[in-house]
């Protein structure tokens, strides 16, 4: 900030003809978007280049020549379960963790939003929905894993074998409670704010006008939270879909959803021919998170209509 | 409200609270199991800090040590790179206040293990001129907290008015350096300390990227442990885990500003706008 300012301020007069950038309404101030240079640059280098190159590789031949022969891997039916699992995955734990999460919210509104409580579980809740990712795999692992102490108990205390039919949790279906465990706390992250939004007031007012408490949950708490449930929805989706750490961590052999498969193609980067594939396949994941997030944007902007 | 639903909500609340203690409980339980498997004792935490099985950790202490750099060092970028931009374009450039605002938010459409994809080759040529010392791993990590620190400040910014408190130093004939050093950053040390504190929390967290350009952090050095020792692994996930719990609640305390500016929201924060 020092030197940006101060370079700023030493072309005070210098500049005062050539700046034109950012301040059409003849301000005499030095061109001072210099000081947005080493951000710029970073994002440059670190953000946007990235990117151009994730998404541009899979139009790439060896050769360096441009083609559509990279994105057909998208067509290929390993890769398309792949998306099919993915999408399954991250459905079903999107639906359960938005109901269990908007269950969540509204019981948090028993307590004081401004109380010790309150604080402590929107605390945990960010813990588990943005940084758990591999020691999540870990709990569930010591939780419901071949040695794990729920699987143990049920086995010696009640003779419930739960891998009676295979061990499903070194699989696919072994991520849904782990990501339903950091579905809920996002659902409560992003949904709290719709429910803390819903006035006591609309309440009376329905009261008032000889309205039942039914009615004032189906005409009015459940159009005002649509838009954000939905949104959140979508938000929950997106983030399973692009969630690679906790399946990394359970699932180490194979590339049964989309990260996974991303995860099989750096690997395995040195088999010829096939140097674009990771880079086809985070084209397809992109397409996926732009649509979802952009719907989700959408739907935000209704949603805040309510929150002011 | 009735005094039924109140409890009900309590009740909701309760349970769920009980259904997510239980893998925290496994974790303990499981971090307790004796030797032979028949019961419980501390073995497995003493085993931790016993100096005999320093060589068996040694991955995991570089992997912390590690983790420990890229956290200071991508807190450092942050601040050095992203708040001087948001303070200028938020007292200069108002209508660059939007682009800024989404270029933040890219990390979250495009997630890290798209990324990786294209940062792959990016830090070929970072080892080439910066060489392949751990902290340069913070490069790319301060581009996956850009949207939490962008949160961070950003509520804080809004919730100042830091453009009239420049132009009354500038008024006082204070210049630009002591006006970022006496007004900017004393303004704006909530919002500064909280990004800090949740880029240490992702940056301890991340395992994608380190784990796919083959770097050793605490994440991917407890998967690596987590095959030959799982109740090391799950011991340092406990700690890891309570470390981020700590920070978090650290964030609450200082970080926000009155309701609806929360700092871990992935929700655009429109109202912030200018």
């Amino acid at each position: 900030m020092t030197t940006v300012a101060r370079r700023a301020g030493s072309t005070t007069r210098a500049s005062s003809t050539s700046d034109g950038v950012g301040s059409p309404g003849g301000r005499r101030r030095p061109p001072a978007w210099w000081g947005l240079t080493p951000f710029a640059l970073y994002v440059l280098a670190f953000l946007v280049l990235p990117c151009l190159l994730a998404l541009g590789t899979g139009f790439v031949d060896g050769d360096g020549r441009f083609t559509f022969d990279g994105i057909a891997v998208l067509g290929e039916p390993g890769v398309l379960r792949a998306f099919g699992s993915s999408a399954l995955v991250s459905g079903v734990t999107a639906v359960v963790g938005a109901v269990v999460g908007a269950v969540a919210c509204w019981g948090l509104t028993a307590l004081r939003p401004d109380g010790l409580v309150r604080g402590l579980v929107d605390s945990a809740a960010s813990v588990l929905a943005q940084f758990g990712g591999v020691m999540l795999a870990f709990a569930f692992t010591a939780t419901i894993g071949i040695q794990g102490v729920v699987t143990q108990l049920l086995l010696t205390r009640f003779g419930v074998d739960i891998f009676a039919d295979g061990v499903w949790f070194y699989q696919v279906p072994g991520l849904l409670l782990p990501y339903i465990y950091f579905q809920v706390p996002l659902m409560v992250i992003t949904f709290m704010p719709a429910v803390t939004g819903l006035r006591p007031q609309w309440q009376e007012a329905v009261a008032t006008l000889g309205g039942t408490r039914r009615q004032h949950f189906a005409r009015v708490v459940v159009p005002v939270l649509a838009p954000a449930f939905v949104g959140s929805l979508l938000l929950l989706f997106a983030n399973a879909f692009s969630s690679y750490a906790t399946a990394a961590a359970i699932i180490s052999q194979g590339a049964q959803i989309v990260p996974l498969q991303i995860r099989a193609a750096l690997v395995s980067e040195t088999v010829l021919g096939r140097e674009n594939v990771a880079g086809a396949l985070a084209l397809g994941m992109v397409v996926v998170m732009v649509v979802l997030m952009s719907l989700y944007s959408l739907l935000q902007r209704r949603t805040e209509r309510w929150q002011r | 409200m009735t005094a039924s639903s109140a409890t009900a909500r309590r009740v909701a609340l309760g349970l769920i609270g009980l259904v997510f203690a239980v893998p925290i409980a496994a974790m303990v339980a499981f971090s307790l199991r004796s030797a032979d498997g028949s019961g419980h004792d501390l073995n497995h935490w003493l085993a931790i800090v016993d100096p005999e099985n320093e060589r068996a950790y040694r991955n995991l202490v570089e992997g912390v040590t590690n983790s420990l750099v890229l956290a200071v060092v991508a807190a450092v970028l942050v601040l050095v790179l992203l708040v001087p931009a948001m303070v200028l374009v938020h007292l200069r450039y108002p209508r660059l206040a939007r682009p800024l605002e989404l270029v933040c938010l890219v990390p979250i459409t495009v997630p890290a293990i798209v990324l990786v994809v294209g940062l792959a080759p990016v830090y070929s040529v970072v080892s080439r001129v910066a060489g392949s010392g751990a902290w340069t791993l913070a490069l790319a990590y301060g581009i996956t907290v850009l949207p939490y620190a962008y949160r961070a400040v950003q509520s804080d910014l809004a919730g100042t008015d830091l453009r009239t408190l420049t132009e009354a130093a500038r008024t006082l004939g204070a210049g630009w350096p002591r006006i970022a050093a006496r007004v900017v950053v004393p303004t704006l040390r909530r919002g500064l300390l909280a990004a800090a504190f949740i880029t240490v929390a992702v940056v301890l967290g991340e395992f994608t990227i380190a784990s796919l350009l083959n770097r050793v952090t605490l994440q991917t050095a407890l998967v690596q442990v987590s095959r030959s020792d799982p109740y090391a692994a799950v011991i340092f996930a406990l700690l890891a885990l309570a470390f981020a719990f700590v920070l978090l609640v650290a964030i609450g305390r200082v970080g926000t500003r009155g309701p609806g500016s929360s700092v871990i929201s992935p929700a655009p924060l429109r109202k912030a706008r200018p």
